[in-house]
């Protein structure tokens, strides 16, 4: 890797070598697809995370606050469906992983660059619709459309589930050519023992999106269908069946959780080695239970329905599947600890992100052994239990990962530094206004408040009052980091090459990186993660 | 009974132990993993930060350590899902002798049939202490979810099916009132717990829990009407038990359904272009046969069907003339 060390003002880059608007709509650099996929799903977190300060406005007090009972259950169905089909799934494979994962295996682009634009023109066309719908009635069924509620809603049904159909074909389209990419564009010398952590993640990742992802078309299209012309496929009026829904909608939506926490996990991977300069303790454990994850995650779709109306057998074999999941999951958590052991630890602000994923995940984590445990899940189903846990693994796992890997290559990315006490700021009110929203909700929950209640009994009232003052904080928090990097775009300090002196391959290119990647072709002789081995040179700021 | 803590309301069933132990088992462990993880992390993040320790010792891995956390967790994940197993199990097989309740869930309402009515009982479940009850469920419309947090039994009530949860109440929470032919007390509360629409966080309902005399006393006078109170009043109370206020208001806002306040008497125009004055025969269809009539500007909704007797229609309606 001893190529392209160099300062970086000779060199042509990627954000200028080309200008005008037609450079950047007909662009097939995966760096520029991966910059406009950073600034779409930026806005729809803005858009999602206006619907969740909504939500808990309204349940900031009993009774009506700011909307009745029919605008508070579109707003958390918006929530829910922004956050989930155009924030978290594509939030790390489509922006990050786009614009890293050819860097770091040393290629020029991704297998299929045109493939690649067409992705983002489709994740457009998919968010198109969306915005239709919520311009015209908005959607009230939830994010989860369970019939026979949907096939009857008179709001924008039709409209939502054709966006999240069209939606779902701009991911598979994104794992399609990650798998393509990480199996033939590798560099000489980078055997699948030396891929950085980062991309075994998104290999994962990639085959779920790949194998899963169809049948929540299928779903959706049939929904559609049963909406538009009244074919009985899951509504028992005329004659389907409900649980059936469950079944389909499940058997894609559990996977697509191991879409969304596996990038998380593998983005944590990059930030704890370089901040720890140590390699990832286990590494090749680490790489395997991405993997497993990734088949496991098939298997488990049934623990969302203990109390739906299966039978006592069927919740048996999930469960014991279910918590086969807390293996893999605990090897991760066991394995970065380890890594901190006699490392040389920063507290730049990526590893602050990095250290509350491991936090807050492991919390994400241990509250899945309530659920998983089928007595115990009777209880807890559908009640803000359920909704603690998934925003601790959700938001706690993967956005804590996505936030600390956008602190951590934005240098490398736009070539600009940011203002590292006000990232620090904003970490430290997300992490607390985090807690205080969603430890409450695990209080409420096992107490026994429903979920997507618009009202509430008086015994609640303490809980969701706090939980909203936590989301106020955390809403503070997010806007504090939005403006940190506003200004850093406009007055940021240049950045330098390899700012945090990482061992990693992508920061041996350029800053900003050259519209090539690189120079010539890199020659990979060490691991991403061997500190021992780098040269001085490389390891060096400029 | 055990009181309420922190974390779990109060122990009202025979199934409530066996679950809470487990609840408080994986709490347990948790809290210690979680603990010995993050004191490790931080004992880690201390002694090994950057000033103190400028360079980091090269990657090490441990096949024995690795093998040991991968496989160790096992011995306290199998015992989790074994009891966990058997429990659910308890839950969700009703003992024979089960006394039967049936439970119809719609929008948004609870309606309750004790053994042989034909007539719901909405709103409000009353069950014999110290014996097993079966709640044999089903929809009209749209899922629903039966859940009682003291009991700590959920099941979804799922239209075209069947469904059914059992529990064994252990503390009486009410008693039967002779004179007003009422149970009174502090009774438990029931949720809907799977989403169904609109006023899905209004389709709440009451348990009490009697002894088993004040329940056959209660059975005995289930449907008597009430004397001595003036009708207006009846109808007040049968407004609420039958969840009428969760679409209708009194006061004139607006919710899913016009509201009662100065309605009758009133000319309404309908969806369908017609026009009536509104009278005791029009508000006796609107009960019987929602569908039939339905006021402009309130298409969207659908009113389900409530089947009760003369008695109670004329008190509906009766209240429903006093709202000027």
């Amino acid at each position: 890797m001893a190529t392209a060390v160099a300062s970086t003002e000779e060199h042509p880059n990627y954000l200028t070598h080309e200008t005008g608007w037609k450079s950047w709509a007909f662009t097939l650099d995966h760096k520029r697809i991966g910059l406009m996929y950073l600034a779409a799903i930026l806005l729809a977190f803005l858009a999602g995370g206006i619907f969740a300060l909504l939500v808990r406005t309204e349940l900031a007090f009993r009774g009506e606050t700011i909307m009745g009972p029919t605008w508070y259950n579109k707003s958390f169905t918006l929530h829910g469906a922004i956050m989930v089909f155009l924030f978290i799934i594509p939030s790390i494979p489509g922006a990050l992983g786009n614009f890293f994962l050819p860097i770091m295996l040393g290629a020029k682009d991704v297998a299929f660059p045109r493939l690649n634009l067409a992705s983002f023109y489709i994740y457009l066309l998919g968010a198109g619709f969306l915005l239709y719908s919520i311009l015209t009635n908005a959607v009230d069924t939830g994010w989860t459309f369970y019939t026979p509620y949907s096939a009857n809603s008179s709001t924008s049904v039709m409209s939502t589930t054709l966006g999240v159909f069209i939606l779902g074909f701009s991911s598979i389209l994104t794992g399609v050519n990650f798998v393509t990419t990480i199996h033939t564009m590798r560099a000489p010398g980078l055997h699948w023992r030396r891929l950085p952590l980062f991309v075994w993640g998104q290999y994962a990742t990639s085959v779920i999106q790949v194998l899963a992802t169809p049948v929540l078309a299928v779903t959706v299209l049939l929904l559609t269908i049963e909406h538009g012309f009244h074919l009985g496929i899951f509504d028992p009026k005329l004659g389907g069946d409900p649980v059936l829904f469950q079944h389909f909608f499940w058997f894609y939506s559990h996977p697509a959780v191991y879409i969304m926490i596996l990038p998380g996990m593998a983005v944590v991977n990059e930030l704890i080695a370089t901040f720890t300069r140590r390699a990832i303790f286990g590494y090749m454990f680490v790489a395997m239970s991405s993997v497993s994850l990734a088949l496991l995650g098939f298997l488990v779709w049934g623990h969302h329905m203990f109390v739906a109306g299966m039978s006592e057998y069927s919740t048996m074999v999930f469960s014991a599947l279910t918590f086969l999941v807390a293996i893999p999951s605990g090897v991760k958590v066991f394995n970065w600890t380890a890594t901190l052991y006699k490392g040389s630890i920063s507290f730049a602000s990526p590893m602050l992100w990095a250290l509350s994923f491991l936090f807050l995940f492991t919390i994400g984590g241990l509250t899945g052994l309530f659920l998983g445990t089928l007595s115990v899940d009777v209880h807890l189903h559908d009640t803000y239990f359920v909704v603690a846990h998934f925003h601790y693994v959700m938001v706690g796992g993967t956005v804590m990962g996505f936030v600390g890997g956008l602190h951590y290559w934005w240098p490398k990315m736009t070539g600009k530094m940011y203002n590292e006490t006000l990232a620090r700021i904003a970490w430290f009110l997300v992490f607390i206004g985090f807690n205080i929203t969603f430890m409450s909700q695990f209080v409420m929950g096992s107490q026994g408040m429903p979920r997507r209640y618009w009202d509430y009994l008086e015994r609640f009232r303490m809980m969701h009052g706090f939980s909203s003052i936590g989301a106020l904080i955390l809403g503070v928090g997010f806007t504090i980091m939005l403006i940190m990097f506003i200004m850093s775009l406009k007055s940021g300090k240049k950045a330098p090459r390899n700012p945090w002196g990482s061992a990693g391959f992508e920061w041996n290119t350029t800053t900003p990186p050259h519209p090539h990647n690189f120079e010539a072709t890199p020659v990979i002789r060490r691991g991403p993660y061997d500190y021992h081995l780098a040269t001085e040179e490389e390891l060096a700021s400029t | 009974m055990k009181e309420a803590t922190v974390q779990l309301p109060r122990q009202m069933s025979t199934l409530a132990a066996d679950i809470d132990n487990m609840y408080y088992f994986i709490f347990w462990v948790s809290v210690v993993f979680f603990v010995a993880i993050m004191g490790a992390a931080i004992w880690f993040l201390i002694k090994y930060r950057r000033d103190k320790n400028p360079q980091s010792t090269p990657p090490g891995h441990h096949d024995v350590l690795e093998l040991f956390w991968t496989f160790a967790p096992l011995l306290l994940l199998i015992p989790m899902f074994h009891f966990g197993f058997r429990g659910y199990v308890q839950a969700m097989v009703a003992p024979d002798k089960a006394l039967e309740i049936r439970v119809r869930g719609k929008q948004w309402v609870w309606d309750f049939y004790y053994p042989g009515d034909t007539e719901a009982t909405p709103g409000e479940l009353v069950v014999p202490m110290g014996k097993p009850v079966k709640m044999q469920m089903s929809s009209l419309d749209v899922l629903h979810s039966f859940y009682v947090p003291e009991f700590r039994v959920k099941r979804d009530v799922v239209p075209g099916m069947y469904s059914s949860v059992w529990f064994q109440a252990t503390a009486i929470t009410s008693k039967y009132n002779k004179q007003e032919n009422k149970v009174e007390g502090e009774p438990l509360d029931l949720f809907c717990t799977e989403y169904c629409g609109t006023s899905h966080s209004q389709m709440l309902a009451k348990v009490h829990v009697v002894s088993p005399e004040d329940y056959a006393a209660f059975i005995a006078g289930k449907d008597v009407p009430p004397e001595g109170k003036p009708l207006a009043e009846v109808g007040a109370e049968l407004y609420k038990k039958n969840a009428c206020n969760t679409c209708h208001t009194v006061d004139g806002s607006k919710l899913v359904g016009p509201s009662f306040k100065g309605l009758f008497g009133r000319n309404e125009s309908f969806e369908d272009g017609s026009t009536q004055v509104v009278d005791e025969n029009y508000i006796r269809q609107s009960i019987l046969q929602p569908q039939a009539k339905i006021t402009k500007g309130f298409g969207g909704a659908t009113m389900p069907v409530f089947v009760m007797k003369d008695w109670k229609i004329d008190a509906l309606i009766e209240y429903i003339k006093s709202l000027k």
